[in-house]
């Protein structure tokens, strides 16, 4: 079954006085419970691909469907519902709210959500159990390691349940060690929620995890490998 | 949450919103002083304008505070009086007479306006006797004895004790002419006043201006300004049950002496255009921190958006974060502004030798603010009303934001 169906995406950029195309035609299905990697080198589209499948940009032309629901010409307050409900966002350089405690990071989605706040806490402090931050709910990002704020940042993405999330190289700010620390985590939030994972990477280490392979360049899918 | 966020967020860079807080404090401190300063001056302006000429209330006879005719009398003014002492917050009374006569010494003739007063009555209600520079101030049982203004006394170069000579004309039309005794000369600090100003006991006008009994004011003091309004209204209320061929009305001090409050007026309005001018300097140094605030974190507001928070959330944000920070500075204000006029209030500032419009109304050497519900917190809320506004379009520039555009700013 198809979470995430691309049909046909271009998008050009205006730089300067010249039309920039980040991606040519790009079509693409991605199953649903998937832990799938669009890998490819610095400018070949991947960051824009998964924008655009994180509804924070529109495409110049084609469509995006995503969880049923097309997703290309929505307004951006609809985008935003969208954003909330159906997807979690892990970024390369964590992203976490610095005035937030790590539990409260995690449970800023859910408070936008309306979840009650009794909930919000349990639900925060069991997925940062699961993610290996025991004991360190109070703590502020900047007095955790990279790796640990990457993880509050993975909790952050999975709390609510999203139909896929996206994170946007994730390990490129970490050491290997944690970088593969990290990556075992998503996995096994993958298999355990049955969470979508769809990364953005040159990274070795991660594509070796991926179950699906989706090599870029110069905005084109030039190799599709399910492993 | 988001309440705790945003005042967390206030504190993200203590320097400067300790900077901002203290802009809006000290706007807040010098709005409280200086307003206050102002009321208590006007207070003391309207003490001595009301102490040394027209008292708080007037009963008079309709129209005679615009044209003080000789005829235009109150018949009977001890029916007056009797009214007034059933009156709450009417603390004293007494009845004057007045006319326009020559009042010429041995080398000299000026015209003056004459009153007669009772001067047992006056010095409860009066400052007159208060203010007397040479000799002593009336007594009952007096005659022909005056107490002369100052400047009336040195243009007609008289002193205690020298003859006046006084012509005008009495209430019947007939000549009213007399010699009078100096006996003592005040200075009311008024120079308007004591440039013209002569008063002599109310029985010996009476009798020279043919009064018949009559007198032109029932004047009255209160015991606080506030208290003027109802007294008033129950006096009026009153009047038409004492006889009079001409109809009666009360007026109070602000009716009679029109010119002090337009001297107030202009006063208070122009320094209204200072506090503006000085709120809106506050008003854009306090943009700029919010502005600042915003740019700063445009890679966060992004990151916010992306995992699906609206603009106007972050609006909401940030204006509870202006909120947090200006009413800081306000509650900083307010305490350092009322304990500084409390102060002021205790030690008072002398002014030195009284000037200009001051002088024209008898202000004392020693002025104080007077510190109330409306000069401590009038000030601030215009502060926080304009600061809220200047914060809204920081806040609002937010909305204009696109998350992927905000996560690449730095």
């Amino acid at each position: 079954m198809s979470i995430v169906h691309i049909d046909n995406v271009t998008k050009t950029y205006r730089q300067g006085k010249v039309d920039v195309h980040a991606l040519s035609g790009i079509s693409l299905d991605i199953s649903k419970g998937g832990f799938t990697v669009l890998a490819g080198p610095s400018g070949s589209g991947k960051t824009t691909l998964l924008n655009l499948m994180g509804g924070l940009d529109n495409p110049t032309s084609g469509s995006i469907t995503l969880d049923g629901e097309v997703i290309t010409g929505l307004s951006q307050s609809r985008l935003a519902d969208m954003r909330l409900e159906k997807i979690g966002f892990v970024f390369q350089a964590y992203n976490l709210i610095p005035v937030l405690s790590a539990q409260e990071n995690v449970e800023y989605v859910m408070l936008m959500q309306g979840v009650p706040a009794k909930e919000r806490s349990e639900r925060a402090r069991a997925v940062l159990d699961d993610v290996g931050l025991e004991g360190k709910y109070s703590r502020r990002p900047a007095e955790l390691s990279g790796g640990q704020q990457q993880r509050v940042a993975v909790a952050r993405a999975i709390v609510s349940h999203p139909s896929i999330v996206l994170a946007d190289e994730p390990t490129a700010n970490l050491d290997s060690k944690t970088g593969q620390g990290l990556l075992e985590i998503m996995c096994e939030m993958n298999e355990k929620r049955n969470a979508t994972f769809i990364f953005s990477t040159h990274d070795q280490m991660v594509m070796d995890y991926a179950k699906r392979l989706v090599h870029l360049k110069d905005g084109r899918i030039v190799d599709d490998e399910t492993r | 949450m988001e309440i705790l966020m945003a005042w967390r967020n206030v504190w993200r860079n203590p320097r400067r919103s300790v900077l901002t807080i203290l802009a809006i404090a000290f706007a807040c401190l010098l709005l409280i002083f200086m307003l206050s300063f102002q009321f208590g001056m006007y207070e003391v302006m309207i003490n001595a304008a009301v102490k040394v000429q027209t008292g708080h209330l007037q009963v008079i006879a309709k129209d005679y505070d615009k044209d003080m005719k000789m005829r235009w009398v109150v018949e009977d003014p001890q029916a007056v009086g009797d009214l007034m002492l059933a009156v709450p917050h009417i603390t004293a009374h007494t009845f004057r007479a007045n006319g326009f006569a020559l009042l010429s010494s041995r080398d000299r003739t000026y015209g003056g306006m004459v009153t007669g007063v009772l001067p047992a009555r006056e010095r409860e209600i009066s400052s007159t006797a208060s203010t007397i520079r040479q000799g002593a101030y009336l007594e009952p049982g007096d005659t022909n004895q005056a107490v002369v203004g100052s400047l009336l006394a040195k243009n007609l170069h008289i002193s205690v004790g020298d003859e006046l000579v006084l012509l005008g004309n009495a209430r019947d039309g007939s000549i009213a002419a007399t010699v009078l005794n100096v006996k003592g000369v005040f200075s009311s600090g008024m120079d308007e006043y004591d440039r013209s100003a002569i008063q002599i006991p109310l029985p010996y006008f009476q009798e020279v201006f043919a009064m018949r009994g009559a007198v032109h004011q029932v004047v009255a003091v209160c015991d606080s300004l506030t208290a003027v309004g109802p007294a008033q209204s129950t006096v009026t209320g009153n009047l038409p049950k004492v006889k009079s061929k001409r109809n009666l009305e009360c007026k109070s001090w602000d009716e009679l002496l029109p010119g002090l409050i337009q001297s107030i007026q202009m006063d208070l309005g122009g320094g209204i255009i200072f506090y503006l001018i000085l709120i809106v300097v506050v008003a854009f140094s306090i943009m700029n921190t919010f502005l600042m605030a915003v740019f700063e974190r445009t890679h966060e507001f992004g990151t916010l958006m992306a995992i699906g928070a609206k603009p106007a959330r972050l609006t909401k944000m940030l204006l509870y974060e202006s909120a947090f920070l200006t009413s800081c500075g306000i509650i900083l204000g307010i305490a350092a502004g009322c304990a500084l006029t409390i102060y002021v209030e205790s030690t008072g500032i002398t002014l030195g030798e009284a000037q200009g419009m001051l002088r024209q109304y008898g202000i004392p050497n020693v002025m104080r603010p007077e510190l109330s519900w409306l000069t401590a917190v009038t000030g601030p809320f215009v502060v926080f009303f304009i600061t809220m506004l200047t914060a809204l379009y920081p806040a609002f520039k937010v909305r204009k934001l696109k998350p992927v555009e905000a996560m690449h700013a730095i």
